[in-house]
């Protein structure tokens, strides 16, 4: 199965045998990629009772939780990795779930829908309407996105929160960008956190 | 489906944590499904307080069918094609396993002269049994409500001894809520003359106080939504108000046939002693008074199940060992399904538990 281009570079960058927790894991594809290729103890945290179940039958730890309440009850760097993959920008308090994921984790990736894309920009200014594109393709009414980001914004946040940039893709669908211009031509982005 | 019915004495005495040991103890049990030749793919099922080892198989003295029956056979989630599943009688119960009512070295019934036991002492007898059956180590323990605990006991008593723990609609510790409703439940059946302090066998038994009993812990096993669905306040056989207090409403008359059906099948002096063992479970005290301690050794994978409208063993109870079972760094999954039902969720037909329950134990 191919994993969503953010979570393939992370299954990269998590070396053999090391614990991680994939805060909002969705169907459980980075955990099965992970458990299956590199002996990972590898954990999950999912809100969705429906996904949690199928995780399940697919044989892996995934607990029932939202991210924002349920981090605060695992002790600190208890993981070598804690991975947020497309989950920021759903959350109540980016900046708490930030913390909180830093603090569990040595290391974090954190990867988000940049607001700031071209397309994004094209759409709220010649339209004047909340944009819905390939990228964030729900209406503003019913988007799980309740904080937009930009990568502008998020590498202030971080830079704010004394959180280290470690390493920075962007992407455009499947395609990975150079770093020039990212804040306009990427339609998503991932970072590597450090503390 | 077809179980093989059997039962055993253990051959040595049974310590039991309240001190004291116990003799002779028989172990009532089914199974279903073949053992393999590695002896690998055991699964024990552990019952609730008023359930038995009838899991798949027709109840002897109801007629119904075994009280998890959707659950167990070929095909199902403990799918008897690939797993040997057992299922064995607690002690201190009333269906062939050693308790209030079995005869003593005098050939009178124990009755109060049965000691208080705990759910470690029932979990002791089934790894006795299994020692006896010659399973090292388990392919799961899976249980729901009081077979949670005992699933759980074992996992944390005897780490080696299960790959998979199963626990569903369950807690590491009855709270104060739980111990009065079974108070409740000890002091109707204590209040009615017949009760004469246990000694009731051969009389007339304390029927009136245990069906009250049943009937004050029914309410406990639905949800307030399913009540409502269920009955309403729907009048019974009749148009109108009685101005009496025969059962009026459609919940009083269910609830008198639950209270006067279960006492056909359950012995009062086993309501009183298994009620007790579950008030006196508390996982963490068992381990210094850290739940995550009790599960230090443990290496298995665990499941833990809630359902949301459970009030007795709500999901924060579950959420709490959940917590426990990550910071002792055990690798455990959780799940809040969605039913109707309240507590007795688990045993009725919950098609999401079903793939929860086969994906776990696959």
């Amino acid at each position: 199965m191919s994993l969503r281009p953010d979570l393939a570079l992370i299954a990269t960058r998590i070396a053999p045998g090391t614990r991680v927790l994939d805060v909002g894991c969705g169907d459980g594809a980075l955990l099965a990629s992970l458990c299956d290729a590199k002996g990972v103890d590898a954990r999950g945290m999912e809100i969705d009772a429906a996904l949690v179940a199928e995780c399940v039958a697919r044989g892996l730890s995934v607990v029932q939780g939202d991210a924002e309440r349920d981090l605060a009850n695992y002790p600190d760097g208890a993981f070598d990795y804690a991975v947020l993959g497309q989950t920021l920008q759903t959350a109540q308090r980016p900046d708490l779930l930030l913390g909180e994921l830093m603090r569990v984790g040595r290391t974090a990736f954190v990867s988000f829908p940049n607001f700031a894309h071209w397309r994004t920009r094209a759409a709220l200014l010649w339209s004047g309407r909340m944009p819905v594109t390939r990228a964030l393709p729900v209406s503003w009414y019913e988007t799980r996105n309740i904080h937009h980001v930009t990568v502008a914004d998020f590498e202030a946040l971080a830079r704010a929160m004394g959180i280290a940039i470690r390493h920075r893709w962007f992407f455009s669908g499947d395609k990975t960008l150079g770093g020039p211009g990212a804040n306009w031509r990427s339609e998503f982005a991932l970072f590597e956190l450090g503390r | 489906m077809s179980a093989a019915h059997r039962s055993i004495t253990l051959p040595s005495p049974l310590p039991l944590d309240g001190g004291g040991s116990l003799a002779s103890v028989e172990i009532a049990y089914e199974t279903y499904g073949e053992l393999a030749s590695d002896r690998a793919n055991a699964i024990l099922v552990c019952h609730a307080l008023t359930g038995d080892q009838h899991l798949a198989s027709a109840h002897p003295v109801t007629g119904k069918p075994g009280w998890w029956a959707r659950m167990v056979g070929p095909g199902k989630p403990l799918d008897t094609d690939r797993f040997h599943v057992i299922c064995a009688n607690v002690i201190g119960s009333c269906m062939g396993s050693t308790g209030p009512a079995s005869f003593g070295a005098d050939g009178a019934p124990l009755a109060m002269r049965f000691p208080v036991i705990t759910i470690r002492d029932m979990v002791r007898a089934h790894v006795a049994l299994l020692d006896v059956l010659g399973i090292a180590r388990l392919h799961a323990v899976v249980g729901g409500s009081m077979g949670g605990m005992q699933a759980l006991s074992l996992a944390a008593n005897w780490p080696a001894r299960a790959a998979r723990v199963l626990a569903i609609a369950t807690t590491a510790r009855h709270s104060a809520q739980n111990i009065a409703f079974h108070e409740v439940g000890r002091q109707a059946i204590m209040a009615d003359p017949n009760w004469a302090g246990g000694d009731y066998y051969g009389g007339p038994a304390p029927d009136a106080g245990l069906a009250v009993a049943r009937m004050a812990a029914h309410i406990t096993y639905l949800s307030e939504d399913g009540l409502t669905d269920k009955f309403g306040r729907n009048l019974q056989d009749r148009d109108s108000k009685s101005f009496g207090f025969d059962a009026d409403f459609q919940v009083e008359s269910y609830l008198r046939h639950q209270g006067s059906g279960f006492t056909k099948r359950f012995d009062a002096n086993s309501y009183l002693y298994i009620t007790r063992a579950m008030d006196y479970f508390d996982l963490a005290e068992e381990h210094g008074g850290k739940l995550a301690e009790a599960f230090a050794g443990a290496s298995a994978r665990f499941c833990v199940v809630s359902f949301d409208s459970d009030w007795l063993y709500p999901t924060a109870e579950s959420r709490h060992l959940v917590h426990a079972l990550n910071a002792a760094g055990a690798p455990v999954s959780f799940v809040e399904l969605s039913a109707p039902h309240g507590h007795d969720s688990f045993l009725l037909e919950a098609p999401a538990l079903d793939r929860v329950v086969k994906g776990f134990l696959a």
